[in-house]
């Protein structure tokens, strides 16, 4: 054996809960033996201990900006794989507006290549919508799912063109890659830098109203019932998308979508103080969009949590309020605020897996779970670890956190990559 | 009279009471000076006020600057035009740099809501909001507050009702908190495409129409209306507008035989106010600016300890 695994709960949803042993050979599960036996040998290279902690397949997020290539000042793609495996992800999702973005084979390519050499988190390459992310065309989706690319964006400019978004739902199914949409009508969301609302209208900031979201979320919904489109909707913040998504669900669109761990923890009070790391797009919302995003998690209208992970510099970032650049970063914080929803009972441990392990490998059709002859991804956590998050100790090149001294609970303690322990946390 | 223990003067709601009533009260006896035929007192020399006004202004700007020498400070601009900002220089580096020459008071004036809390984060001095984006315009809610104390005798039980652009207007924010705290009662009204969502979260009513509102007012502030909101949709062109929300003679017939005009200025005559009306015995657009000067002075020798 290569590795061992003692004496974690398991969870691997609809196969296996409960205690048990995981074993690990030539990167992938060899085997699962429940209560404590003694199953290793002399040639045993490592074994972990686990009692009282949770042995999950390794989590993944669908949603990171890692910045290479063009803004390597604020992210690269080996800092940013060595911010996920430290958060517990043992893949992530790569958004394609890098500079040049990636829309075409020769940027996925290398992208595969960087992460590759970094040797941690696995890097699943999302591709361009259209040339250039301008919105005007379409990229050539078939090379770049050869490429690499499990799925296709234009995430932080969202297609204004309704036909645009109805030929990438129909193109894309030639590649069997989800469109992932960034619902926002720009026309409605100019000019805006935070939630349009009460709060917004007494601190003086122009404000961004739900319907901007909601009005896009109902055109691609109707977009994927005309073509049947895969469709997955990025980055949920307001009930009425979430009402939106729960009814074509019911209709049995093939519909998903994810929420970041802001949107379901913090509101646009946030926003009082003018903290720049309070600014994303979409916005916080108030606290009527929250709790309903927590209860598309709970309730399955939302599939996955994803952590819009927006590495940002401090010329970005140490500015006015509606000068700042939006977004976040989240790998190594979204974890403990996921776990923060099992604590208050808002959703169950096995659910957190689902939502961050295996509805994420399904939406991109790659492969999650702890049977035998599966790829040794693992992720170990410890949810009950208590601890202050520490900006400045982040494997992140940025620290743009609003979560900053905050004292959150329970955390990765060990991620696993292709049978390798690619971080484990320091005591 | 009482000291302020405020270091920096960012918006109304950050004030008590009690301190909008020591501002007010220096600002009288500060008032006395400009009429002076010597107007100049030695209480802040040695003192340096520096104006970094990022938007353009004229009149806050100037009023801010005649407050400072009448009180002796040495005072200068740094504008977005002569500062390093047209070269692309951060809001950060621009602070740092009027930091390094050690000033005692920054008077600013920005285009971002919270600009002036950003300074506050970033730089010793005390801090001054001469007008942040949308958000707050202190000193001229202040201003307004004097003129209509020295008209009126008091602030408490007074109906006031401001009209126009609500959604834009840091000057209606102001003064919508600022005359609340004094137990008097504020309207709002203004095309709906103007008001913000929320507004009456902020204690302001509502009123669906000019001229049922105008009535009942004891002090009328009317707002400016910017061409540009043509653009954005806001309002179909300035004719209607003046038809709809502007104040005219025939309109001012419903108002109660006492009550007094204001406006923030810069005016447009024609659209949201009438020459006859701006120029006529209700008005106090005039002393609305002399008081700025004397608020003003108040303002920069109460952040700096003068009691």
């Amino acid at each position: 054996m290569d590795l061992i695994i003692r004496g974690g709960r398991i969870i691997d949803p609809g196969h296996f809960d409960g205690e048990a042993d995981l074993y690990i050979k030539d990167g992938k599960v060899a085997a699962l033996k429940p209560g404590g036996e003694e199953g290793g040998d002399e040639k045993t290279v490592r074994v972990l201990d686990a009692r009282g902690k949770i042995v999950t397949p390794g989590l993944i997020d669908l949603h990171v900006h890692l910045r290479e290539p063009g803004e390597e000042y604020k992210e690269t793609i080996a800092s940013g794989c060595q911010a996920a495996v430290a958060g517990g992800f043992a893949a992530v999702c790569a958004m394609p507006n890098t500079h040049p973005p990636n829309d075409c084979a020769q940027v996925t390519e290398f992208i595969l290549e960087k992460a590759s050499d970094a040797g941690a988190a696995r890097v699943y390459p999302v591709g361009a919508i259209s040339p250039g992310l301008a919105g005007n065309g379409l990229a050539p989706l078939h090379e770049l799912h050869a490429a690499g690319a499990v799925a296709f964006s234009d995430d932080g400019r969202p297609v204004a063109s309704s036909l645009l978004m109805r030929r990438a739902l129909e193109y894309a199914q030639g590649t069997g890659g989800p469109i992932i949409s960034h619902c926002e009508d720009p026309a409605l969301s100019a000019g805006g830098a935070m939630n349009e609302g009460q709060t917004a209208t007494q601190l003086g900031l122009a404000g961004i109203p739900n319907a901007a979201e909601a009005v896009m979320v109902q055109r691609d919904i109707a977009l994927a019932a005309l073509t049947g489109g895969k469709l997955h909707i990025a980055h949920v913040s307001t009930r009425e998308a979430v009402e939106a998504i729960r009814i074509a669900k019911a209709q049995g669109l093939a519909v998903t979508a994810e929420a970041t761990p802001h949107h379901f923890t913090l509101t646009d009070e946030a926003v009082r103080g003018y903290d720049p790391n309070t600014k994303m797009s979409p916005p916080l919302r108030t606290a009527e969009d929250r709790d309903a995003v927590r209860q598309g998690l709970a309730d399955g209208t939302i599939d996955a949590i994803a952590s819009d992970h927006a590495p940002h510099s401090s010329i970005e970032k140490v500015a006015a309020f509606d000068q700042a650049a939006n977004g976040i970063i989240g790998l190594e914080t979204s974890l403990a605020l996921a776990l923060g929803l099992v604590h208050a009972g808002v959703i169950s441990l096995p659910r957190l897996v689902e939502l961050m392990a295996v509805h994420p490998a399904a939406i991109i059709g790659v492969a999650c779970g702890l049977q035998t002859g599966m790829p040794a991804d693992i992720t170990i956590i410890d949810p009950d670890s208590e601890h202050t998050v520490a900006a400045e100790r982040f494997r992140s090149k940025s620290r743009n956190t609003p979560f900053d001294g905050q004292d959150l609970k329970g955390r990765a303690v060990a991620t696993i990559v292709g049978g390798r322990v690619v971080f484990e946390l320091s005591a | 009279m009482g000291g302020m223990r405020h270091k920096h003067i960012l918006d109304m709601a950050s004030l008590s009471t009690a301190d909008i009533r020591t501002i007010l009260d220096t600002a009288e006896r500060m008032k006395e000076i400009s009429r002076r035929p010597i107007k100049k007192v030695p209480t802040l020399r040695g003192r340096t006020v520096v104006h970094f006004f990022y938007e353009p202004s004229t009149r806050t700007k100037s009023s801010f600057d005649i407050a400072a020498k009448r009180l002796s400070a040495d005072s200068l601009s740094f504008s977005k035009a002569t500062s390093a900002v047209v070269k692309g220089e951060t809001l950060l580096d621009t602070v740092q740099n009027i930091e390094a020459m050690q000033p005692d008071v920054i008077v600013i004036r920005h285009a971002s809501a919270g600009a002036p809390h950003f300074l506050t984060r970033h730089c010793q001095a005390c801090v001054i909001n001469a007008g942040d984006g949308m958000h707050a315009h202190p000193t001229q809610a202040l201003l307004d507050m004097m003129t209509v104390r020295e008209k009126k005798g008091r602030l408490q039980g007074l109906n006031i009702l401001i009209v126009g652009d609500i959604t834009h207007s840091r000057v209606a924010r102001s003064n919508i908190v600022g005359f609340q705290k004094m137990g008097a009662r504020v309207t709002v009204c203004g095309p709906p495409t103007m008001m913000p969502i929320g507004i009456e979260k902020m204690g302001a009513r509502v009123a669906p129409s000019l001229d049922d509102a105008i009535g009942g007012a004891d002090v009328i502030m009317m707002l400016r209306i910017q061409k540009e909101r043509q653009k954005s949709f806001l309002m179909p062109d300035e004719r209607e507008y003046a038809t709809v929300y502007g104040l005219n003679l025939d309109r001012l017939q419903a108002a109660s035989p006492d009550v007094v005009i204001m406006h923030p200025g810069p005016m447009n005559r024609g659209v949201e106010i009438d020459p006859e009306v701006a120029d006529g015995p209700f008005s106090v657009i005039l002393e609305q600016v002399t008081n700025g000067v004397a608020v003003r002075m108040a303002l920069l020798y109460l952040v700096l300890g003068g009691k």
